[in-house]
């Protein structure tokens, strides 16, 4: 049995009376991309806060590596990717990952060499001593990742990690999640409505706090009869 | 507590990095004391304008101050025209017996200057008569003067209300100014998601919460260093007790400013909650500071102005700066000043459980 990196077992979420998430069981092992989809407000970035201990459960319980969370020490083994660029944008895109590699206890040789491995990974390498400020939204992106990749975290959650980067970086960033989960890091990305859903091993669909199919995504769209994530959404409403 | 450094020397490095907010954030605050110099540096030269009708005795008018500028009119005139047209303070005509005199009262404070100037041309034609009275007398009786000599327990006859008012404003502004610029700083980090980040990594929340306010403070710190000679050197204001003194306390206020905004960003949810209580916490310090003394409410109200810093910033820079006192005077107020600071970063660090549960 391969090992769990991440896991939420009958997870319940409300802030105040609003019941964000209902009943959410969610593994993530080791060597495995998960995708979490769902629309807006289904409750996805939710879900992977509570996952890394950045939320209390109101219910239930979330495990990082066989630790209970939240618990902070976990959290320098997750790399973790928000919505937003944040990246300091008076600074060059080097300096912000001395910076946030520094915060990962990242040191000397090790922080240089991961440094430079991540930057060119995102192709970031020749334009590193620039100041972020005049980056395009793509190039943000891709320093935001590059940043949550540093250190080689065994568990790597990206909130809507594809949106704004263009398709040829894309791919060979694909590429790179891959080698990372074959080296044995558990990865689980959020998205909307996903276009290369072959990427992932597994599909976890929330809807309104929910998870309301999981699964491989092709076997997903073989009982929805749909030709993609997107009509497996719309098929399956047409149901209930 | 590496993470203390890191933070700090990240936070000072991205403000010297923005030249532009940097000459904002500096200069700003001296643009403001200087309008507030321009505004209370008044050295009593109220021109006072008097209309007396042609008539007038002139012993009255001789016996006016010497700054009184003095109209003389032909014909009595329709008076309440006539102060406002020629910008007069009031109008001053003899009857039989008395005076009769009209103010304009438009400014009541000068009213009472404009009072006391009549005042004194009163007295002048009354120690007039009494020269005539004692003329008639048969000996040579002579009044004793009274000399009048004067002298200050605190500061000169050169001093000015903005003297008195510069402890208390130069500290309200820093720490009107420090507060807001933490706030937005911290604030545009929660937006821009890099303090998400940062709670993202196995960081303790007192260091990020230490290490802003250092980095923060250490800027604000030349913003100090640069008012305070400001006001010392270009300004002239006389500092008559220690300037290491005057400079402890100019930090500790900067710092308890910078932690109030790490408090009041980390808790609002929104850019206008948050602007909401940044006036909520400045204008009551405003009034509450001691600049304004509220005797006539009563002690109750007046006290409440101990529950804020600026209420200790005031009475102790007062103290070093116009008694030239030092420790044994102020070392209550930097105490409290200090409490303020820790309980604003305590309250901070607690605050930021919000953002991330550990």
């Amino acid at each position: 049995m391969t090992k769990i990196i991440a896991s939420l077992q009958d997870a319940d979420k409300k802030f105040f009376f609003n019941q964000v998430l209902a009943d959410i069981n969610l593994t993530v092992k080791a060597g495995e991309i998960v995708g979490l989809i769902g629309p807006e407000e289904s409750g996805k970035t939710t879900c992977i806060r509570c996952l890394i201990g950045m939320e209390d459960l109101t219910d239930g319980k979330a495990h990082v590596l066989d630790e209970q969370m939240p618990k902070r020490k976990m959290l320098s083994k997750i790399g973790y990717m928000g919505q937003e660029a944040a990246i300091y944008g008076t600074m060059t895109a080097h300096e912000n990952m001395v910076f946030f590699g520094k915060l990962k206890n990242l040191k000397g040789q090790e922080l240089k060499s991961e440094i430079d491995k991540n930057l060119k990974l995102v192709g970031l390498h020749e334009t590193g001593s620039n100041k972020v400020s005049k980056f395009s939204g793509d190039m943000k992106r891709r320093l935001s990742l590059a940043i949550a990749l540093l250190g080689s975290p065994k568990l790597i959650v990206l909130d809507e990690p594809g949106a704004g980067i263009n398709p040829g970086l894309r791919l060979s960033v694909w590429n790179h999640l891959r080698t990372l989960a074959d080296e044995g890091a558990g990865i689980i990305a959020a998205a909307q409505w996903m276009s290369g859903v072959e990427q992932y091993d597994r599909v976890v669909l929330l809807n309104k706090g929910r998870i309301v199919a999981a699964g491989r995504p092709e076997a997903l769209m073989n009982e929805y009869k749909a030709a993609s994530i997107e009509e497996v959404f719309i098929n399956m409403e047409a149901v209930t | 507590m590496t993470g203390v450094g890191t933070i700090a020397v990240q936070t000072f490095r991205s403000m010297l990095g923005n030249v532009k907010m940097l000459l904002w954030v500096l200069l700003a605050p001296l643009v403001v004391i200087t309008l507030m110099y321009l505004v209370f540096d008044v050295k009593n030269e109220t021109d006072i304008r008097i209309g007396v009708p042609d008539t007038m005795d002139p012993t009255f008018t001789e016996g006016l101050p010497e700054d009184v500028e003095v109209l003389t009119y032909e014909l009595t005139p329709v008076l309440d025209t006539l102060l406002d047209t020629h910008e007069l303070d009031a109008f001053v005509s003899m009857e039989d017996k008395g005076l009769n005199v009209t103010y304009k009262n438009e400014d009541p404070p000068k009213t009472a200057a404009v009072e006391q100037a009549v005042e004194t041309g009163v007295r002048a034609v009354e120690d007039e008569r009494l020269k005539g009275i004692m003329a008639a007398l048969p000996e040579e009786a002579e009044i004793p003067k009274i000399e009048i000599e004067t002298s200050f327990l605190y500061g000169d006859s050169a001093s000015t209300y903005f003297e008195k008012m510069f402890p208390i404003l130069t500290g309200l502004v820093l720490f009107f100014f420090v507060m807001v610029f933490t706030c937005i700083t911290l604030f545009r980090e929660r937006t821009s998601g890099t303090l998400e980040r940062v709670l993202a990594t196995s960081i303790r929340r007192s260091e990020v919460i230490l290490g802003y306010l250092t980095g923060l403070g250490l800027f604000v710190l030349l913003g100090t260093v640069m008012m305070v000679l400001y006001a010392i050197y270009l300004l002239d204001v006389t500092i008559a007790g220690s300037m290491i003194w005057v400079f402890v306390i100019y930090i500790l206020v900067s710092f308890s400013g910078a932690a109030a905004g790490m408090l009041i960003a980390l808790l609002s949810k929104s850019e206008v909650r948050m602007m909401v209580l940044i006036l909520l916490v400045t204008v009551p310090q405003i009034f509450l500071s001691g600049l304004i003394p509220f005797d006539y409410i009563g002690d109750w109200f007046n006290n409440i102005g101990y529950g804020f810093p600026l209420r200790y910033a005031g009475d102790a820079l007062t103290e070093v700066m116009i008694k030239g006192n030092s420790w044994s005077y102020i070392w209550n107020e930097l105490l409290a000043l200090a409490l303020f600071i820790i309980g604003f970063t305590v309250l901070s660090i607690l605050g930021l459980k919000k953002h991330r549960r550990v």
